[in-house]
């Protein structure tokens, strides 16, 4: 059945694939949100320890969508990969870190004998909340606001894509004299009080303890104002402002007002968008107001589809997803151009029908570990 | 040659030799002791013994920790294909990337999900719930091993894929061959199998540890007994196909055959060399002149390399001098050829939007068959030409591997192998007998406690001689390793990360044995 598809059919599956996988991150960073919360909200030992125990099984997830949204990009945008990763080295070097540190600081933090002290891998969880959903914001920003890059061809006759950013991508958060800085950072930011907020209702969800729910409830009220700004900065800008267009030849161009006509253009976008943040402010709402379990539910879905729609506007509707500005705007990477072979990708658009199985057994394995609340410690195979 | 930057390329191998290494310590225990726990519980739930699920718990512990580091150090391998490694993704990244994605569809979701059942399921799913999960992990952990297996055999013996010049990029065609190319096969089985052993031999050390200190003494024999049998099904699965892989090296790989047995000149009929010793003459336009001392057995390597005493076996001089009367073409020639493979895509490009006539006939030259085995197929030899042979020939030692590092690693690796097959034989039947507490039995429980750092030093051996054996190539023929590193990369950002990589994994490799350490003097709790 794919292999019938035309070749940009399956770029445009493949990037609603990648769009989907990057959503599910995004929701997913409700871990990342919650280790940030652990000194704030964990005061003592025990309620720390309650804290780390009700996210301790649910990490490896979180990693491992991070990982598979990773392959699953080199798999069907190879060139986006060795483009971004080899470019923006920093950026992604520190991203990695945080997730390096992570299993550890989980692992390793109650047990006896673990070198560096409990404390120390509290401070690496909560360091991983704080700069992983930073980092990865202000990344995904760069797909609106561009990156210096170019392509260019070997000696051997051979393609390599070039970085020409001053700092190997961390000029892309700190470079203050570019405007698009500010995007940047305000998505990196909006999704750093996002990942809070889900963190929090998580917790409500999850933890019987009442003081615990109440502290949490009190999170969302307080990191709800901030997220709004930061992400209707970044809405409003990237709305506004003029994107990276392709014509049908693949010559590069700014349009005015790009982004803002792809969701006039792709309304089932538009409405996908739309519904994501009335869920996500339903969420908060239930959360802040309501001490409901029910907040994490709509906050996560909400999160998702309002991801997915970002990640669509980016990329679809003859749009460069992975943009190169200014001398090097013809450089700038699209579906089209990015892409793994029709062969490639027809083999890969069978791979993902696993998804639905997939995500089945997690959905089963969890309505059976499920069944009662975390209350205190428990046992985990010491 | 010049425009490439040797620093950085030798720092971007470093670091993913630093990163592979330390990864393998883990990965290899993990996939070891997912198996023996997995055996464990099954007892446990057969029989309802609760010494056998305390013993399970004990060794997930010694799993967990290990685990961690696993998925800790895996993280940055992945993506340093993309950091460090560019123009590799770029070139081929169609073909490798995809059982990259499906690792992390079939295998990684599988493994996180469950391992959250295996540990913190205990009391809150049913016993069965609870052991398929366990086994589901031990499952999830080969399927992991075979997807990135299955990548790393294609980037030694590309198959499956043809050169797409319009992206200029291997694109692939096959994916079939590509998961089921022999070279995949015999390295996956005798991977994972490695890891059996590597489980084994540190299940049954630690275990006579307790002996040696004459404590937990039953519930050491029984880890014995799991470990030693999981570690011999390993040396044996290990022996077969270290056999099928000498002789797909010997058809797909001849230079790291050659290299790893020390064969400089070819010969029919060849010697397996048991000890050798080689000084170099340090002429870089001769790197393979040496003199040599070796313990030979006759006609074995032949026998080892296509199951035939006589068969003639190509020497490190054939491969790159050229041998005609058994038609080896010399590099140099190679070179020239891949040059002009390299010249005509170049031209071709050049032309597109010039002179569409001459890229028609250029582009043309790609379909045809005769061509492509002419002069593409040497593709990546082109990297090495310099029209001045004198040039080329100061060069030419960059063409093959380190020849004591991976004779002697394969030597080590063989050699610890069978040594640690007397470990777990000897341990293992006294284990049966229930006679591990006779006499004159210490020695082989002190033997048995060395053998852990050794299996560490056996499966690195392995991982050294499959890939220092198959340099200078990225990609077998066509990418060396020196091509395939990010354009524009400074050697300082790399160095750098290359020092944080390697201080964290480190302390945290300290941590690590402390904690395993500090539980295994606590050991399994008693009934």
């Amino acid at each position: 059945m794919f292999e019938n598809m035309t070749h940009l059919a399956l770029q445009q599956y493949w990037f609603v694939i990648v769009s989907l996988l990057g959503a599910f991150l995004v929701s997913l960073l409700f871990v990342q949100g919650g280790q940030s919360l652990i000194f704030r909200i964990g005061k003592s030992e025990k309620e720390r320890n309650i804290l780390i125990d009700s996210l301790t099984n649910k990490w490896e997830l979180t990693f491992t969508t991070l990982v598979t949204f990773g392959g699953a990009f080199f798999a069907s945008f190879p060139l986006f990969y060795a483009t971004s990763f080899g470019g923006a080295y920093w950026v992604w070097i520190l991203i990695l870190f945080c997730f390096i540190i992570q299993p550890i600081g989980y692992k390793f933090r109650s047990k006896a004998n673990n070198l560096l002290g409990a404390k120390t891998y509290e401070g690496f969880l909560f360091a991983n909340g704080l700069l992983a959903t930073i980092l990865l914001g202000t990344a995904v920003a760069t797909f609106f606001t561009g990156s210096q890059f170019e392509i260019v061809t070997n000696q051997a006759g051979t393609i390599s894509s070039v970085w020409r950013g001053a700092a190997r991508g961390l000029e892309l958060a700190f470079d203050f004299t570019r405007y698009a800085t500010f995007i940047n950072l305000s998505l990196g930011l909006a999704v750093f009080c996002l990942a809070r907020i889900l963190g929090a209702l998580y917790f409500i969800n999850n933890v019987a303890d009442k003081g615990i729910v109440k502290k949490a409830a009190q999170s969302v009220k307080v990191m709800t104002i901030p997220f709004l700004v930061f992400f209707l900065f970044f809405l409003v800008n990237i709305l506004l402002k003029d994107g990276f267009a392709y014509d049908a030849s693949g010559k590069v161009f700014m349009a005015p007002y790009k982004y803002l006509h792809n969701l006039i253009e792709m309304p089932i976008v538009a409405v996908i968008m739309l519904v994501g943040v009335v869920l996500v402010l339903t969420g908060i709402f239930f959360g802040a107001f309501k001490q409901s379990s029910k907040g994490i539910w709509f906050g996560g879905i909400g999160t998702i589809a309002t991801v997915f729609a970002l990640f669509l506007v980016s990329g679809l509707n003859n749009t460069s997803f992975y943009p190169a500005y200014g001398n090097y705007l013809q450089s700038s990477l699209t579906i089209e151009n990015s892409s793994s072979s029709h062969y490639t990708l027809t083999v890969m658009s069978y791979v993902s029908l696993l998804a639905p199985f997939v995500i089945a057994y997690i959905w089963y394995a969890w309505k059976q570990m499920n069944r009662k609340k975390i209350d205190e410690v428990e046992d985990s195979g010491y | 040659m010049e425009q490439f930057d040797f620093s950085l390329v030798d720092w971007s191998r470093l670091q993913f030799a630093m990163t592979a290494m330390y990864h393998w310590i883990f990965v290899s225990l993990t996939i070891g002791l997912a198996l023996i726990v997995a055996i464990m519980e099954t007892v446990y739930v057969r029989t309802g013994n609760e010494e056998w699920k305390r013993l399970t718990k004990f060794w997930m512990i010694i799993f967990g920790v290990n685990f961690a580091l696993g998925v800790a150090t895996g993280i940055i391998l992945e993506f340093q294909f993309g950091t460090n490694w560019s123009n590799y993704s770029w070139f081929v990244g169609d073909v490798f990337g995809a059982p990259l994605a499906i690792e992390g569809f079939m295998a990684f979701f599988l493994e996180a999900t469950f391992i959250a059942v295996m540990f913190f399921g205990w009391n809150r799913v049913s016993k069965g719930f609870h052991l398929l999960s366990t086994w589901l992990v031990a499952g999830s952990v080969c399927l992991s091993a075979l997807w990135i297996l299955i990548a790393n055999a294609w980037m030694q013996y590309p198959v499956g894929m043809q050169f797409n010049p319009d992206m200029a990029r291997m694109e692939m065609i096959n994916f079939w061959e590509v998961i089921f190319s022999p070279v995949a096969i015999s390295k996956f089985f005798h991977s994972v199998a490695s890891c059996w052993i590597t489980g084994g031999v540190v299940v049954v050390g630690i275990s006579s540890w307790f002996l040696l200190k004459k404590r937990h003494i039953e519930q050491a024999r029984r880890s014995i007994l799991v470990g030693a049998a999981v570690g011999l099904l390993g040396s044996a699965l290990v022996m077969i196909t270290g056999d099928t892989s000498a002789r797909v090296v010997a058809q797909t790989q001849p230079m790291k055959l050659a290299v790893m047995e020390g064969l400089y000149e070819g010969t029919e009929g060849a010697p397996f060399s048991i000890v050798a010793f080689f000084n170099s003459t340090n002429n870089p336009e001769r790197p393979y002149e040496h003199e040599q001392m070796a313990l030979e057995i006759p006609k074995l390597l032949s026998l080892m390399s296509t199951h035939d005493f006589n068969a003639f076996v190509p020497g490190i001089v054939d491969l790159i001098e050229g041998n005609e009367a058994h038609g080896i073409m010399s590099a140099y020639e190679r070179a020239r050829r891949g040059q002009v493979a390299q010249n005509t895509l170049r031209e071709m490009k050049d032309a597109r939007d010039v002179n569409p006539a001459e890229y028609a006939r250029l582009r043309a030259l790609f379909n045809d068959d005769k061509w492509l085995n002419e002069y593409m197929i040497h593709f990546g030899y082109g990297y090495f030409y310099d029209e001045d042979i004198n040039v080329f020939r100061q060069n030419v030692a960059r063409l093959m591997p380190n020849v004591p590092l991976n004779y002697w690693s394969f030597r080590i690796m063989v050699g610890l192998g069978f040594l640690f097959i007397v470990v777990l034989a000897v341990l293992g039947w006294w284990a049966y007998k229930d006679r591990l507490e006779g006499k004159g039995r210490t020695c082989f429980y002190r033997l048995a406690i060395v053998s852990i750092p050794l299996v560490y030093i056996c499966t690195w051996a392995g991982w050294i001689v499959a890939e220092v054996g198959r340099q200078p190539w990225a990609i077998q023929d066509w990418l060396p390793t020196f091509a395939a590193t990010t354009s524009g990369m400074d050697t300082g950002s790399v160095k750098t990360t290359f020092f944080l990589f390697v201080v964290t994994f480190t302390v945290f490799l300290i941590a690590a044995l402390k904690i395993i350490i500090t539980q295994i003097k606590k050991g399994p709790k008693e009934g």
